[in-house]
């Protein structure tokens, strides 16, 4: 058994010994994922941010013949510019810069001081989404505002104002940040999972299809050891640099999200100290069975290439529940639970809610995944002990 | 002392060794020879336990490598074909991790890896990292892991594949002190010179099978020839070949 803690310092010595992978394992890694996905974040914060709150730009041309218009437009955030120009000159305005832009005839006091239909022109691009919805938006106010002198001029002839009103439809739009972040917060766990088993790639590969490649594995199985032990030694390496890697890859989530402000999100503001050492320990069961599945399908390589190729497609393996839960809208319930990665990903994804799970559900997460490590890890063992490793 | 019985291994269709049956005594330096793919090296990983027999057995100092194979392994110090080191450690590294692995205390490691390095001339690059290392250091490096728990029995397949005469020359005087020290040493090797200068007692393998085992003279008298080439060739019955000075 001591034979375990030989092999695993060896490791480790030779692995902070390659300072370029280890650099990419433990800077880019845990570094790279966190910085891709607040930028998206934010950008999703922004974009979608509640269009009803966000002022408009609309250019007018004679803004003089519509005060009052453009006075009530001014109180629903419209920023109106004036513009000096003709109908052509308006065209052509819109098209170099896709508007909107507000043409009010000669007649339209007049038409509305008649009581008749008066016209307005909105030019706009509407092959630009962003001008679409700005469309819409000055539509529906040009329209309340005409509603309103319609139900005034109801008023002045002794009418109920209600007789224009036979049907009150409600639009209520629920779309919130949060909702409009669910996907990129789905990808969050997907990040962190990924980047903690990525980091202990080059000791798994280097296990076998390394060893093997450099001529050192047949020497290394003459020592009186028996060779599970080595196997052994050699994961549990792995499994100190992926823990090193998750523990960091947390905290520069942290630092990410504190950034943006999580709150705006409707999340768990304080994604503190107590969240992140909650995020990675319900990780760390997983940081077994990732060694071990990525040790096996190394030894059945044949060359480090080949191995590094292979084993980066399994990896793919783990983020696959994940994709089925976002896009299913799958929620915890104990026999997901029991599914490695899935449960890491709704541990992840209940924390940073601030919806704690039932214990039994962390129980059945971690008992899931750490007994399917420990298969794996058996079949590992097994693997080192076939002749077949030697190539 | 290692002694092999009826030893067979299979590869799918193929018999690579078809009851092989030797003896490596203690005190003396033994050489498998034989042409490229005649079961040498299948022979030796049997017994240093890499390779599991498909039939026979083999005793290293009466230890089994069947019921026993961690103690026998513990009477061995192995030097593979084409043994590859650490890149990442220094050569003195390398050689310490085998000692820990042989369960050496720190202190005993550290001393005869001292030694070792000593011994087979490697002052000059122990403590560089093997990643930009030659053959013949290379070489030395395996070799000296292998020795670091001082075995009993030594294997070598094909160790002076590569090396330069230098490096030859310190490895043959190296054989002839474990042999003074009573080791017990097999190598093998496609070599007639290397053979016929180190060995005390040869054994010919060919197409699986061990065709003669005496020493040299013996070999050479059997054969009917005053050379050890001609003696080799008529004995693994590869053909005439041209007659040698």
């Amino acid at each position: 058994m001591r034979a375990i803690g030989r092999v695993f310092r060896k490791e480790l010595r030779e692995t902070l010994r390659d300072r370029r992978s280890l650099f990419t394992t433990l800077v880019i890694g845990p570094l790279l994922m966190p910085a891709l996905i607040s930028v998206a974040l934010s950008m999703a914060i922004r974009h979608g941010g509640a269009p009803a709150s966000r002022p408009i730009a609309l250019m007018v041309a004679h803004a003089e013949r519509a005060p009052q218009l453009l006075r009530f437009l001014r109180q629903y955030r419209v920023h109106v510019r004036a513009v000096q120009a003709d109908r052509a000159a308006a065209r052509a305005l819109v098209e170099r810069s896709h508007g909107p832009l507000l043409y009010v005839p000669r007649d339209f006091g007049a038409r509305l001081a008649a009581g008749k239909p008066a016209s307005l022109r909105l030019y706009a691009d509407e092959s630009e989404r962003a001008v679409q919805s700005r469309v819409q938006r000055l539509a529906s106010l040009i329209g309340l505002y005409g509603g309103t002198i319609a139900r005034l001029r109801l008023v002045a002839r002794g009418l109920d104002p209600q007789l224009l009103a036979p049907i009150a439809l409600h639009a209520i739009d629920i779309s919130t940040p949060q909702s409009r972040a669910a996907l990129v917060l789905g990808m969050l766990s997907y990040a962190i999972l990924l980047t903690m088993l990525m980091s202990g790639l080059y000791i798994a590969i280097d296990a076998t299809a390394g060893e093997r490649e450099r001529g050192s594995l047949e020497p290394l199985l003459t020592m009186p050891v028996r060779r599970e032990y080595l196997v052994y030694g050699k994961m549990l390496a792995a499994c100190v640099m992926m823990t090193v890697c998750l523990v960091l890859t947390v905290v520069a989530f942290a630092f990410a999200l504190h950034h943006i402000g999580l709150d705006r999100l409707g999340m768990s503001a304080n994604f503190g100290p107590a969240v992140a050492a909650g995020i990675v320990l319900g990780c760390l069961p997983l940081i077994p069975t990732g060694a071990a599945l990525m040790t096996l399908v190394a030894a059945y390589t044949r060359s480090y290439r080949e191995a590094q190729t292979y084993v980066g497609l399994v990896l793919l393996i783990p983020t696959l529940p994940l994709i089925f839960a976002n896009i299913m809208g799958l929620r915890p319930r104990p026999a997901l639970m029991a599914v490695p990665s899935l449960s890491q990903h709704f541990i992840i994804m209940s924390l940073l809610r601030a919806e704690p799970l039932p214990a039994m559900d962390l129980v059945i997460s971690a008992g899931a995944t750490l007994a399917l490590g420990a298969v794996l890890m058996f079949f590992a063992g097994r693997l080192y002990r076939r002749e077949k490793l030697l190539g | 002392m290692i002694e092999a019985r009826a030893l067979v291994k299979r590869f799918g269709t193929v018999t690579a060794v078809e009851r092989v049956t030797l003896r490596a005594a203690d005190g003396r330096i033994t050489g498998l020879l034989g042409p490229n793919g005649a079961g040498k090296s299948t022979t030796l990983r049997m017994l240093y336990t890499v390779l599991t027999p498909d039939g026979g057995d083999a005793w290293v100092d009466g230890i089994s490598i069947l019921t026993d194979p961690l103690q026998a392994r513990r009477r061995m110090g192995v030097l593979p074909h084409g043994a590859g080191l650490y890149p990442n450690l220094t050569a003195r590294e390398n050689i310490e991790y085998f000692g820990t692995l042989h369960g050496l205390t720190r202190s005993v490691r550290r001393a005869r890896t001292g030694e070792l390095i000593e011994r087979l001339e490697m002052q000059s690059f122990a403590d560089r990292l093997a990643k930009g290392f030659s053959q013949g250091q290379r070489v030395k490096t395996a070799l000296a892991r292998a020795l670091v728990h001082q075995p009993r029995n030594v294997l070598l397949d094909e160790p002076t594949n590569g090396l330069d005469v230098m490096a030859v020359r310190t490895l043959r005087r190296l054989l002839a002190e474990l042999r003074a020290e009573g080791h017990c040493i097999l190598f093998s090797s496609h070599v007639m010179q290397e053979v016929a200068a180190l060995c005390d007692e040869l054994i010919i393998i060919a197409g699986g099978t061990v065709i003669a085992q005496a020493a040299p003279q013996e070999l050479q008298a059997r054969a009917g020839t005053a050379s050890l080439e001609e003696a080799f060739v008529r004995l693994t019955g590869l053909g005439t070949s041209e007659p040698t000075a």
